[in-house]
């Protein structure tokens, strides 16, 4: 926590690869674009996500599958590592400070968890009233816990990771959507610390730069170890 | 420094560090928070007195912005696109949105255990806990608890993203004017900052000073700080149409 602000630091991200091939995996779907999905990972299991063709913000929470009061917190897992950003190395912690998860490679490099999910209504504010009735990450949310029979609602919906995502503050402060720093066959590779509920929005909005106004889908992998 | 204060005054209290409030402001009034020592830190949660599922979102109020931190002009939104309220006014320049608050672990650890038994009311609290406190009175609880607004504290990043928080920002007699647009559960808690490197526990008390002001006037700052604010104003209006 130092005071000063040191701008000379490299902001080129270290990419770390995984030894894991796709062979192995015990789960490999495919997330067709704008749609939500719902799984289980162990304790000991690696997840994996994949952006198959590039920017694709993938929204995703957390829950602890044994107690979901438990669930990913931004706030603390920013604090905790003093960075704002997740990359390999990063803890996701939840709000009772436990890691969850431990980000252990990503070909990505940088992974936003302060530009949230979008939302109809959010939508009305950013875009125009109009674009109320477009697809939106929270109604993916909505559907999937309904569907889903998990005893969460919309009180449940915290501050998410968007994987893939470039969002960067300036030391001025200012946030920015910026041009994705992802690109097609990307990956961020993460070890279960706990059994976690995974909760994901393939992000459907068509608003914004940063995917080119263009959902695509993303692959997601579980492998035992 | 109330006489300065816009609109009808209404009440005034006085937090010492370390505690924890909540009350409800109506749509129209103005709550004032004053730093009085210097290096005050106020968390704070909003939620819609009336639907307590609508609560401040850091990610909406940021995205619409294009900030990362809330100063004069700012407007805190909802997670249903409506500003539940403004930042009308500001001596302070930058208050935190994304570090969250203290907890009982990193307080013990940062400034050892206290107990009851031994310290009485002078035990050593923590924000999240303080939060735990006043959201149990609505019937809310851990599943309330979002990224909260750190009021007084500034925390910057650089180009990797690293924090830095900036000691000594807020002096005393600093304030910060929150119109409200909404009628608004406030929760508030004046621990440390949970990045505070201060070593010794030392929370400072805030003034919170309620006035009750005139309708929000169509050339208003925050209104017309962005295209956004001013669809989240509309927003807001059909909510009270």
């Amino acid at each position: 926590m130092r005071e000063a602000v040191h701008m000379d630091e490299s902001l080129e991200p270290t990419l770390i690869e995984s030894r894991r091939e796709p062979s192995s995996a015990v789960l490999n779907e495919v997330i067709p674009a704008g749609e939500p999905w719902v799984g289980t990972v162990c304790r000991g299991q690696t997840f994996r996500i994949v952006d198959l063709e590039g920017n694709q913000a993938v929204d995703t929470l957390f829950f602890n599958a044994g107690n979901s009061a438990e669930r990913y917190s931004a706030v603390d897992t920013i604090r905790s590592q003093g960075r704002l950003y997740l990359t390999t190395g990063t803890q996701l912690l939840s709000n009772d400070g436990n890691v969850m998860l431990t980000i252990t490679a990503d070909t990505c490099g940088r992974h936003d968890t302060l530009g949230g999910a979008c939302s109809a209504e959010s939508n009305t504010v950013r875009y125009a009233i109009e674009k109320r009735y477009m697809h939106s990450c929270r109604d993916n949310f909505l559907l999937a816990l309904a569907r889903s029979g998990l005893a969460l609602t919309k009180r449940d919906l915290p501050s998410n990771i968007n994987f893939f995502m470039n969002v960067p503050v300036t030391p001025a402060g200012d946030l920015t959507f910026a041009d994705g720093i992802s690109a097609a066959g990307r990956y961020v590779e993460m070890r279960a610390e706990m059994d976690v509920i995974v909760l994901i929005s393939n992000c459907p909005q068509l608003n914004n730069p940063c995917n080119a106004y263009n959902p695509t889908p993303v692959r997601v992998m579980v492998w035992e170890d | 420094m109330t006489a300065s204060m816009p609109g009808r005054p209404l009440w005034e209290e006085r937090l010492r560090g370390g505690a924890h409030w909540s009350g409800v402001a109506r749509r129209g009034v103005t709550l004032r928070l004053t730093d009085m020592e210097g290096g005050a830190n106020v968390a704070a949660l909003f939620f819609n007195y009336e639907e307590r599922l609508e609560r401040y979102n850091m990610a909406d109020t940021l995205k619409a912005q294009h900030t990362a931190y809330l100063t004069k002009g700012c407007v805190c939104y909802s997670d249903m696109g409506r500003v539940l309220c403004s930042v009308t006014d500001d001596t302070c320049g930058w208050h935190d949105t994304f570090c969250g608050v203290s907890n009982a672990a990193m307080v013990e650890a940062k400034y050892g255990k206290t107990r009851f038994q031994d310290q009485r009311n002078d035990v050593f609290k923590n924000g999240y806990e303080s939060f735990l406190n006043e959201l149990g009175k609505y019937g809310l609880g851990k599943r309330d608890i979002v990224a909260n607004v750190n009021f007084f504290s500034k925390v910057v990043t650089d180009g990797s993203g690293d924090l830095h928080f900036v000691a000594h920002h807020s002096r005393a007699g600093n304030y910060v004017d929150l119109r409200f647009e909404m009628t608004t559960l406030v929760v508030l808690a004046t621990c440390q900052h949970p990045l505070d490197p201060a070593l010794e526990y030392r929370p400072r008390s805030v003034k919170v000073t309620a006035t009750l002001g005139s309708p929000v006037a169509a050339d208003d700052l925050c209104r017309n700080r962005c295209p956004e604010n001013q669809r989240g104003f509309r927003n807001t209006e059909m909510l009270y149409a």
